[in-house]
């Protein structure tokens, strides 16, 4: 017999009311509120009241513009060159401020160029941090997902054994979960860190003296891969875990089937394991995209998106947008572009691994 | 098809022996059956002969070949399981296939083998379905599908139809036996349910604790069990076991008899029984026939009967304090309570030495 508990909607609803009372102050508010915010002029602190500005914080943060230099010419139409050989062109600043002739380059700066010919074609965009907070997000995204889950799957199968001992690797695997990602963050700057370095005195010791050491952090080239490498060490056991979870829910009995038809080791991961670890994976790929998508920790404590913006993350930007420059509006409409990439990546993801 | 020999094969986990010694012939297309209590080791012999689990010590010969060290594949066995082990994101066709996908066999050959196989098993229809969308009966055809498609030389079965219910367990162990007579492979066949194993089996190996009780056909295991264990092992119900006193032995004849009992003449051949022992006498309940006039050699009352229509099992508390079960095979009503005499044809009765109930303790 129902008891008086589930019948009764309004005790229910009593019970219910805590959770769903914080659930809505602090997740579901907050959420549309970003939405709000992000179509005002809202700011942090501030005398004047917020004022609807419509989409005016995207086109801010998206604005992009194509522009080509044509090169400086004399007279007879030659190409002027500077004392080094290079071609002069016509200053920048000369379209993108108060140009009325160029109303779309307005405000914009150059993100990045190239050399067609005599001309320089080069791409404009009103929020060039932002840009390269987007590219770099992405590119993160784009080699941590893989790597770790692939990583993770080939740690969770060599734990997946009955061997003396096991125990103790799966531990170890799954120590750098169990921290703060801020006090491992704060460690791996030291491991990153240039001159007396850990990393850089093992590969010195281990080349004999010839490597000379490395700024991890302080190189534009080095810096985000540093923070993946030091990323996918950091998340790689909770993913070996959840693998390990799926790898054990495939019946033994199937290994053995297969055994007796004569499946080798590679076959028996082909047609047994990994088929067997389907939804694990899907799962596993879209929590690893968020999860790397919602990069902040790490940059924070180690880089501050530099050196140059080298490690600008959509995440950092909204935080030091919204608290570092007061700016909540121009913060939320971060928060809700990143929430709209994820959300269409993860569509995108459950839709290509999709049960046909 | 092959024989298959076992010869002194044992198996340990650690200290632990649980296959103490095990001698078994099974000879070219013959179907023979494992039974024996849970935990007897029927499913680990079965796994040792299949190449799952290591033999530790004696040898295993398929087709004259000592295989001991063989991968499983290269056994030339088959083996359906219990839990049928089919694989739950391939249809039925790509699962039944499976052992020529692993060896690299042609689309053609694929195609082949799996018709004649849906043939035999009669589930064309079901080819393109995933194993999610079958019935339990279905699942297991279909693991028996796959079995059949690496045409192996030895068929095992470790307990196939205990996951069905009733009706269709019923169904399956005559597809079994009819599948053993349209490919006349060898087949081991490992089960505890007695009735699949009289039906299907042309030998029986009755197994305890690591050990072969008795082989032989079912009929020879029902008529003349070598020992109390498999004279109780087998038949439903289960033999009747009264202890009594031996009052006379001379040769291999013995008089036995104790407070129920009147003294009864029963051969013992090849028994060392002597005038004062204790020993077993072990009664069929088919074989009683109850009288109410208490004309018999057994003495007793009605405790409880239980009509089954054709059948009627009636419990019967002897004057010495002991009960026994009698089956009659028709429908009759005894009043509880009522004395009751019983006779049974001597022929038919099994004298074991008293021993064989301590044995049985273990
Ligand atoms: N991996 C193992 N380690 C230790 N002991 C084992 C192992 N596998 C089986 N055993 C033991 O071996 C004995 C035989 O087991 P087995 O599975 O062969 O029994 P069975 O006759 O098939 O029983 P059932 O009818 O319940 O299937 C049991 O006592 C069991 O506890
Ligand atoms: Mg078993």
């Amino acid at each position: 017999m129902a008891s008086k508990l589930t019948r009764s909607n309004r005790s229910g609803w009593l019970m219910a009311f805590p959770g769903v009372a914080l659930m809505t102050l602090f997740i579901i508010v907050p959420f549309f509120l970003a939405f709000a915010f992000s179509l005002t002029n809202q700011r942090l602190a501030s005398p004047n009241a917020a004022e609807y500005v419509g989409f005016e914080n995207y086109s801010d943060l998206l604005g992009l513009a194509v522009f080509t230099l044509e090169p400086e010419r004399d007279e007879d139409g030659a190409v002027l060159r500077d004392d080094d050989g290079e071609i002069d062109y016509p200053r920048l600043r000369n379209f993108t401020r108060n140009n009325p002739e160029y109303p779309g380059l307005q405000g914009k700066r150059e993100w990045f160029s190239w050399q067609s010919g005599d001309n320089r074609t080069v791409v404009l965009a009103s929020d060039v941090v932002f840009m390269k907070a987007l590219v770099n997000t992405i590119t993160f995204v784009f080699f941590v997902a893989p790597i770790q889950a692939g990583l993770a799957l080939c740690l969770a199968l060599l734990i997946n054994q009955r061997l003396r001992g096991i125990n103790v690797f799966r531990t170890v695997y799954f120590m750098p979960v169990v921290v703060s990602i801020v006090v491992v963050s704060l460690l791996w700057k030291f491991i990153y860190s240039p001159g007396d370095g850990l990393l850089n005195n093992v590969l010195g010791w281990l080349s004999f003296g010839a490597f000379n050491g490395i700024d991890w952090l302080g190189r534009t080239d080095t810096a985000l891969p540093s923070i993946m490498a030091m990323s996918i060490w950091q998340g790689v056991g909770f993913h070996m875990v959840i693998w390990l979870a799926g790898l054990q829910n495939i019946s033994p009995t199937l290994y053995e089937a297969g055994n007796i038809e004569g499946a080798s080791k590679w076959q028996a991961f082909r047609y047994i394991t990994w088929p067997g670890l389907r939804n694990t994976a899907v799962l596993i790929l879209i929590v690893i995209t968020m999860q790397a998508f919602a990069l902040y920790a790490q940059i924070a404590v180690m880089t501050k998106g530099g050196p140059l913006d080298s490690t600008q993350v959509l995440v950092f930007q909204a935080v030091e947008r919204g608290y570092g420059k007061q700016d909540i509006s121009g913060g939320s409409a971060i928060s809700v572009i990143l929430f709209v990439l994820v959300l269409a990546i993860s569509l995108v993801q459950r839709y290509l691994t999709r049960e046909k | 098809m092959a024989t298959v020999r076992l010869r002194d094969v044992r198996k340990s986990y650690g200290s632990v022996e649980v296959i103490k010694g095990v001698d078994i012939d099974i000879e070219d297309g013959e179907f023979v059956v494992f039974v024996g209590p849970s935990g007897c080791g029927k499913s680990t012999l079965l796994r040792m002969i299949a190449g799952l689990e290591d033999i530790s010590d004696g040898t295993l010969e398929i087709d004259g070949q000592v295989v001991n060290d063989l991968e499983p594949k290269q056994r030339g066995i088959a083996m359906v399981f219990q839990t049928y082990a089919i694989f739950p994101h391939m249809t039925v066709r790509e699962n039944v296939a499976f052992g020529l996908t692993i060896a690299g066999a042609s689309k053609e050959e694929k195609e082949r083998k799996v018709a004649e196989a849906a043939r035999v098993l009669q589930m064309e229809h079901l080819l393109d379905r995933r194993p999610s969308q079958l019935s339990g009966g279905q699942r297991q055809r279909v693991a028996i599908g796959r079995a059949i498609v690496r045409d192996p030389k030895v068929f095992l079965f470790d307990e196939p139809l205990s996951n069905l219910d009733a009706a269709l367990r019923m169904n399956m162990r005559m597809e079994i036996g009819k599948l053993h007579q349209d490919l006349k492979a060898s087949m081991i066949y490992v089960t505890h349910d007695q009735v699949e194993a009289m039906t299907l089996a042309d030998k029986i190996v009755v197994l305890k604790g690591g050990k072969v009780m008795q082989v032989g056909t079912p009929m020879e295991l029902y008529h003349n069990p070598a020992n109390l264990f498999v004279a109780g092992f087998l038949g439903a119900p289960s033999m009747n076991f009264l202890q009594v006193d031996v009052k006379e032995a001379a040769g291999d004849r013995v008089v036995v008899g104790n407070g129920a009992l009147d003294p009864l003449q029963i051969s013992a051949e090849g028994s060392s029984f002597r005038a004062g022992d204790r020993a077993i006498l072990g009664v069929r309940p088919q074989y009683l026939d109850p009288s109410e006039d208490a004309a018999g050699m057994l003495h007793g009352q009605v405790e409880l009967t239980e009509r089954l229509g054709s059948e009627t099992v009636v419990d019967i508390g002897l004057r010495d304090g002991s009960s026994i079960i009698a089956a009659i095979s028709e429908d009759r009503v005894l009043k509880a309570g009522s004395n009751i005499g019983l006779t049974f044809d001597a022929t038919k009765a099994h004298l074991f030495p008293h021993e064989e109930i301590r044995e049985e303790a273990h």
